[in-house]
């Protein structure tokens, strides 16, 4: 039987002929596999690299282990006192000592020479075709293509598994709907795209708390700090969608904002770049234009659903206790003034991280529409991209 | 009348009518076999609530999706579950063991400062209570993790602030419970016993109560620069004011990674004590079991640095703290090769002190092996913050510390109520705990390979069949915790009656003194040959 196999009879086993939820749904195209045993599958040489020294130094273990316990289950057997073993009286030997020390320390120094190669190999991140910076948010991540073809190119990526497949509290049939996802919790709306074969440099940071940026397939993981910046790199040997996660309790939606790294052929990363620029050449919106409320209100909504909502609620009522309800607060009612200057900056000590890497229009939206949504009637309702430009000041 | 009056000094009537009765005897105690008590029902308290707080949230994980609990909460349980896990139950536990055992073991009639024994252990249930009442406060307990990371710990709500006062007053105690150990140790030996004939258990500790002086003070320094992050406009470690996050973790960790070894040094000791008695061989190597044990615990002050390996630390960095952390390696072996050498060509009975003991060496190598794998830096970088390091560490501190501590309690209990215990819980005690803590933790080493990251409070539908068997066993590992309980309680209560000696080949002063050990023991000393 083959290891898998095995896992798969032995879970069934242990749970009594309970019908295994991950058999049904099957492995995930470029995450875990069903009941996986070992380190995923390596796209890069780094991972594979991952994958020897694992199996060298389980190996090692495993062999020492069976000596040692090899030795002291025959003496549990042999020398009891119930077999009428007579216990000896034998103690203290430096030469025994000696070699007990030794023997470990070289096998430890076999150990370590491969492994200082693969560091050395794993921290250099010097001559990348191209540089892209990953941003840890609470609870997404943010991708800015820096150098390389596609510089400029700048998106957020989001789970896009939807709440009514994840809530069995809000959401009765949210079990029969996950279980037709073998994505689920492993994807985003928009990925990162790379080119196959390529040396890519990971420059990475976070906005508010650490994160950090786990791709097992690509043998990466490094912690995003706010207010520094790390770097690692990869390069991938096969085309194909990878998933990864957060790896770094960074808060509630720590679980929920995973990593999808889409590796592409040179002709069809460039094709990619090509109408993504287009994409956000048409996107870019005009600060100082005058808008309309409702062209506001729209956007506004959209800004909230991305950004807002994991804390303060699609209602507006946020969590009792851990995060203020929207509906009904004297900052949205107040002064503009006042509620942008918490959007930018954020309340510090708190949750509520400074807002100010979206746009004029972004912000400018999200205030308007939390001005005017749910019960909310303020006063000065319609906030300019205009006002935050000055605000930003 | 002065309380130094109502001693009068005279012990010839006994003890029975000079010391305080009823809830005075407990709030007042200044015997160390009362105090150990009270440390040892408190930590077993606090094992209970920490697994409660572990079978809520293996609840949740039983399945994919959120069914019970918010992340949020979540978070709360997987942080308060390290917290009251580590400084609840594991620490408190040894310090009991240590109370009523060193000075019965180096022939002391008392730990040194009776007085400052019983404010040590007085804190403890203050700070639990903190920590308990902090589930009740606008926001909740504190949800970023036992490590309390800044700068997620300087976001959290007014439970973070009690935290980190309920850390205050437990380190305190640690510390003036180490100061008490080390000065009991140094200058209460009985004559005729230099250190290197005490006891394997009190060489331990000693060197635990010196790690303990050592670092407790780092923890309470890291913890209150979080506190003057979150209130006083400091910025230690907001990088926006000039200060570090990742400062942070150095300092923690310089905590942290001797503190693992203050959970389970004490927990050789025992192991230490109960394999030579069981063999009826003395313990192998002496000396070397002593050096090793120093050696463990100054390299542990080194080694800091292997929870770090993915903050992006330079080469010569990650290369340093792998290769000390490696080195850790080396004496660790030296330990279980010198009790497996002990129970060579012994003459072994396997009661239950036996059975957890074997049962210790056992499983804690498998811990220590994966110890070695996640050493590899190189590899760390897959493993760090997934299930494969939560099986680690489980490995080592549940099979290692506690179950240390259960072989250490069916050793000693009949020494400390008078009555033997009823063999056959302990040994459903054992097989039980044995084989859920199995189910329940090895196959976590599986998930973390596969890439599935800890303090999740949700996962794809792939990891499901694991995590629905480990949250089976845990629900048995739990209850057969309570096969312990109740053969505690009938222990106490009544029982064959226990030998002087109680176990044929035990050596030690602690088994010349009649069962139970009376209140006052060794009022003048006696002399060791
Ligand atoms: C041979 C001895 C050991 C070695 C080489 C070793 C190595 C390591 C390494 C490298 C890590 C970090 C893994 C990571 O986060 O990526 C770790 C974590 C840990 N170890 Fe060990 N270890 C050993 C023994 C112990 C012992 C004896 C204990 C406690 C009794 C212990 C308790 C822990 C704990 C609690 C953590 C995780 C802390 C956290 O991140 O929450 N280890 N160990
Ligand atoms: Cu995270
Ligand atoms: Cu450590």
């Amino acid at each position: 039987m083959k290891p898998k196999r095995m896992a798969d009879a032995l879970a069934v086993a242990v749970l009594g002929g309970w019908a295994s939820i991950a058999a049904a749904i099957g492995d995930m195209p470029g995450g875990p596999k069903v009941n996986q045993l070992n380190l995923t599958a390596p796209v890069t040489r780094i991972a594979e690299e991952q994958h020897w020294i694992h199996w060298f130094v389980m190996w090692i273990c495993v062999a020492i282990f069976v000596a040692v316990f090899g030795v002291m289950f025959y003496a549990v057997w042999k020398h009891r006192k119930s077999r009428g073993h007579a216990p000896a009286s034998f103690h203290e030997s430096t030469a025994v000592e000696i070699a007990w020390t030794v023997v470990p320390f070289l096998i430890i120094v076999g150990m370590a020479i491969p492994a200082t190669r693969m560091v050395v190999e794993q921290k250099d991140t010097a001559n990348a075709d191209l540089t892209v910076k990953a941003t840890g948010y609470q609870w997404k991540w943010g991708y800015d293509y820096l150098k390389g073809d596609g510089e400029g190119i700048s998106f957020l990526s989001m789970l896009s598994t939807p709440r009514d497949q994840i809530e069995d509290r809000n959401y009765p049939d949210a079990k029969a709907r996950r279980e037709q996802n073998p994505t689920y919790l492993m994807e985003v709306d928009n990925p990162l795209v790379v080119p196959v074969n390529r040396k890519v440099r990971v420059v990475i940071t976070a906005n508010d708390v650490i994160h950090a940026w786990y791709m097992p397939a690509l043998g990466v993981k490094q912690d995003a700090i706010p207010g520094f910046v790390r770097d690692t790199w990869f390069k991938a040997e096969k085309t194909g969608v990878f998933r990864g996660q957060c790896a770094e309790l960074c808060g509630k939606d720590h679980a929920f904002m995973p990593i999808v790294v889409d590796v592409r052929t040179e002709a069809d990363y460039l094709k990619w770049v090509e109408e993504k620029k287009k994409e956000m050449l048409a996107r870019t919106d005009d600060p100082t234009r005058e808008w309309q409320l409702a062209d506001l209100n729209a956007r506004g909504e959209k800004v909230y659903a991305a950004n807002c909502v994991a804390c303060h609620q699609a209602n507006g009522k946020g969590v009792t206790g851990s995060f203020p309800a929207l509906d009904g607060s004297k900052v949205v009612l107040g002064k503009s003034q006042a509620q942008l200057d918490v959007v930018l900056h954020g309340r510090p000590g708190t949750a509520m991280a400074p807002f100010r890497q979206l746009s004029d229009v972004e912000l400018a939206a999200v205030v308007t529409y939390t001005r005017n949504a749910w019960g909310n009637k303020a006063s000065d309702n319609v906030v300019q991209p205009s006002e935050v430009t000055a605000a930003r000041r | 009348m002065s309380a130094v009056l109502d001693h009068p000094g005279d012990h010839a009537h006994g003890h029975a009518h000079d010391h305080p009765s009823g809830w005075r005897r407990w709030l007042y105690a200044t015997n160390h076999k009362d105090i150990g008590t009270m440390y040892l029902w408190f930590s077993f308290a606090m094992l209970l609530v920490g697994g409660v707080n572990a079978l809520l949230l293996r609840t949740e994980l039983f399945q994919p999706g959120l069914q019970i609990l918010r992340p949020e909460f979540f978070n709360q349980l997987t942080t308060m579950h390290g917290l009251i896990m580590v400084f609840g139950a594991v620490m408190p536990a040894f310090v009991g063991f240590a109370n009523w055992q060193v000075p019965l073991m180096i022939g002391a009639s008392d730990m040194a400062f009776a007085r400052l024994n019983n404010f040590s252990f007085w804190l403890l249930p203050v700070a639990a209570s903190l920590l308990i009442v902090s589930y009740f406060v606008p926001g909740g307990a504190t949800a970023a993790g036992w490590t309390l990371y800044a700068p997620l710990s300087v976001q959290m709500g007014p439970g973070m602030d009690l935290a980190i006062l309920a850390l205050h007053l437990m380190g305190a105690s640690s510390i003036m419970g180490s100061i008490n150990i080390i000065t009991t140790i140094l200058n209460m030996r009985a004559p005729g016993m230099p250190l290197m004939k005490m006891p394997m258990f009190c060489w331990t500790w000693l060197i635990t109560a010196y790690l303990l002086l050592a670092v407790m003070p780092v923890l309470a320094g890291a913890v209150t620069m979080v506190l003057t992050d979150r209130h006083f406009g400091t910025s230690f470690f907001n990088a926006a004011g000039g200060g570090d996050p990742v400062m942070y973790q150095h300092i923690f960790w310089f905590f942290g990674h001797p503190e693992v070894y203050i959970m389970i040094l004490p927990a050789f000791g025992i192991i230490s004590e109960v394999i030579p008695t069981f063999a009826r061989k003395p313990l192998f190597g002496y000396s070397s079991m002593v050096y090793a044990t120093a050696s463990i615990a100054i390299l542990s002050m080194i080694v800091w640095a292997h929870h770090m390996f993915t903050t992006g630390m330079p080469v010569t960095g990650q290369l340093f703290f792998m290769y000390a952390t490696m080195l850790i390696a080396v004496p660790t072996g030296v330990k279980i090769f010198n009790w497996v050498a002990t129970m060579w060509r012994g003459s072994m009975t396997f009661e239950t002190p036996m059975l957890f003991a074997v049962g210790f060496i056992f499983v804690f190598a498998i811990g220590g092996f994966t110890g070695l794998i996640m050493a590899v830096a190189p590899l760390d970088i897959q493993i760090h913050d997934t299930y494969y390091i939560v099986a680690h560490f489980h490995y080592v501190l549940v099979a290692g510390s506690l179950f240390a501590l259960f072989s250490g309690t069916y050793y000693w209990i009949p020494k400390w109520t008078g009555h033997m215990y009823d063999e056959r819980l302990g040994k459903w005690h054992f097989w039980a705990s044995m084989i859920t803590f199995n189910i329940t933790f090895f196959p976590m080493h599986f998930l973390g390979l596969a890439g599935m990251p800890r303090r999740y409070a949700d996962y794809p539908m792939q990891f499901a069949d694991f995590n629905a068997v480990v949250t089976i066993g845990a629900f048995g590992f739990g209850l057969s915790q309570l096969i312990f309980l109740w053969m505690v309680i009938r222990c106490i209560k009544g029982g064959a009656k226990a030998s002087d000696r109680v176990w044929e080949n035990a050596h030690g002063l602690e088994w010349t003194v009649p069962s139970p050990a009376p209140f006052h023991t060794f009022e003048t000393p006696p002399v060791v040959k």
